[in-house]
């Protein structure tokens, strides 16, 4: 059994707060720079924009978007790792806390969706885990912009609307919302599971990085099928016409009821704060 | 093109969508809750904590400001949300309104029923809008955190005009 303080992971998580708000992965930053033309047009600009404020928030550690996010956590914990203090959960929850106090970062978390009493300190995060082989831990953070986050969505589809079916949903969700999801966005699509756990697949696609291809032949063309098809609609940076709507579009898949199909839609905008760690 | 803000209300009329623009002077933070109570002390007859006439509402809940900055990232939010509370906004002397995205039937009509306009800020790049900052200071509803209203001064924040007051709107 391999021994880790608790501590050791507050500390990392502090870290990763600062870290992911102030520098844009290099895989954003390249797709972002390869639709680059220099022509002027308010797409172009923004494009532009967008790689001059991952500059500025870079050197001068100043968030790369105001809303800080939610802190989203997925957690892949060895078998042979003994934790000692807090249990996982506290320790993180300490480190999002103490890292968004720390590096002046937006506190966006309310304690009750109706009350809206901020908790002032962007607590609590959404941990996820799962058992794996092994001595270490895998720690990747998310931080996920609410304006994304509410132009998600989620639809309980039957088997017989097939791929046709969870196509027309895609298309239809980004039409209506992609706009205000700050485009140029990557697509997390969710196929299978069940009500509970389609929702988290759509978010574990987003933690994919842009120009990883699907393991699975058949969703690899699906991906680059949707791909096409939402980069069809024009919507364009922020809405505003021109090239690209869509980074990125990921999907995974699960099991699920054979009366059932679950599909889910989680939109992330440019600003795709993630980063992965191991201890 | 470079404009102060008296000089956009000067002038309102003049200013098609899609023309870019860089903006100085003093505008007011209101999002979400913000707004929620605006509305609600001009439905009581109460008085408010800024003057809605001529005002420049921005959409943003700005990150704190660290001790050596000015302010923290602080980038428009999605405007939609507001779009129930602003023809009320713009009924009661609100001029210029800032955000991302698109927006109701309703509030397009109100811009041009109260010759207003919407400008779109860029989505995301809150540092780089950091940058054009020159002065911070919470006005009221300390307790909303970052959803308080703010007022901001500004030199050449970067813009386009998303709706005009000619009926001309970017999301068309």
């Amino acid at each position: 059994m391999r021994r880790i303080e608790s501590q050791d992971i507050t500390n990392k998580v502090v870290d990763l707060c600062g870290d992911i708000n102030f520098n844009l992965p290099q895989d954003i930053i390249d797709a972002v720079s390869s639709y680059i033309k220099n022509d002027d047009t308010i797409s172009d600009n923004i494009l532009k924009e967008i790689l001059e404020n991952a500059n500025i928030a870079r050197n001068k550690k100043i968030a790369l978007c105001q809303d800080t996010g939610t802190a989203n956590f997925f957690i892949k914990i060895g078998k042979e790792l003994e934790l000692v203090g807090d249990n996982i959960v506290t320790a993180i929850n300490k480190g999002v806390s103490q890292g968004y106090t720390k590096y002046f970062l937006r506190k966006s978390i309310v304690c009750d969706p109706l009350n809206r009493i901020n908790t002032k300190d962007n607590t609590p995060a959404n941990v996820y885990i799962e058992e794996v082989e092994g001595d270490k831990i895998e720690i990747t953070m998310l931080a996920k912009g609410g304006g994304s986050e509410n132009a998600s969505f989620l639809k309980m589809l039957t088997p017989l609307d097939g791929w046709t079916g969870i196509k027309n949903f895609v298309i239809e969700s980004i039409k209506l919302k992609g706009a205000n999801a700050c485009p140029p966005i990557i697509v997390g699509v969710g196929i299978g599971g069940d009500f509970a756990s389609v929702g988290l697949l759509a978010k574990k696609a987003l933690l994919r990085n842009i120009g990883s291809e699907n393991k699975n032949d058949f969703y690899n063309q699906k991906e680059k099928e949707l791909f096409q098809e939402i980069n069809n609609l024009g919507i364009g940076p922020m809405g505003l016409g021109g090239k690209p709507t869509a980074l990125a579009v990921f999907i995974e898949t699960k099991p699920c009821h054979i009366a059932s199909m679950p599909v889910a839609i989680n939109v992330q905008c440019h600003s795709c704060r993630r980063k992965t760690i191991i201890i | 093109m470079k404009l102060t803000i008296d000089q956009l209300l000067q002038n309102i009329n003049d200013y098609r969508a899609g023309t870019k623009i860089e903006l100085s002077g003093t505008i007011y933070t209101a999002r979400d809750q913000a707004h929620k109570r605006l509305t609600e002390l001009l439905t009581d007859n109460k008085q408010l904590p800024i003057q809605l006439q001529n005002s420049c509402i921005y959409y943003c809940g700005p990150c704190p400001n660290a001790p050596d900055k000015i302010v923290g990232s602080c980038g428009p939010t999605t405007s939609s949300r507001m779009d129930i509370y602003t023809p009320a906004m713009l009924d009661n002397g609100v001029k210029i309104l800032i955000g991302k995205g698109k927006r109701s039937k309703e509030v397009f009509d109100s811009i041009q029923k109260n010759k207003a306009v919407y400008l779109i800020a860029t989505g995301g790049v809150g540092a780089l809008i950091a940058e054009k900052v020159k002065s911070f200071k919470l006005i009221a509803f300390e307790d909303l955190g970052p959803e308080a209203i703010y007022e901001i001064k500004v030199e050449n924040f970067p813009l386009i005009v998303g709706i005009d007051c000619k009926g001309n709107s970017l999301f068309e």
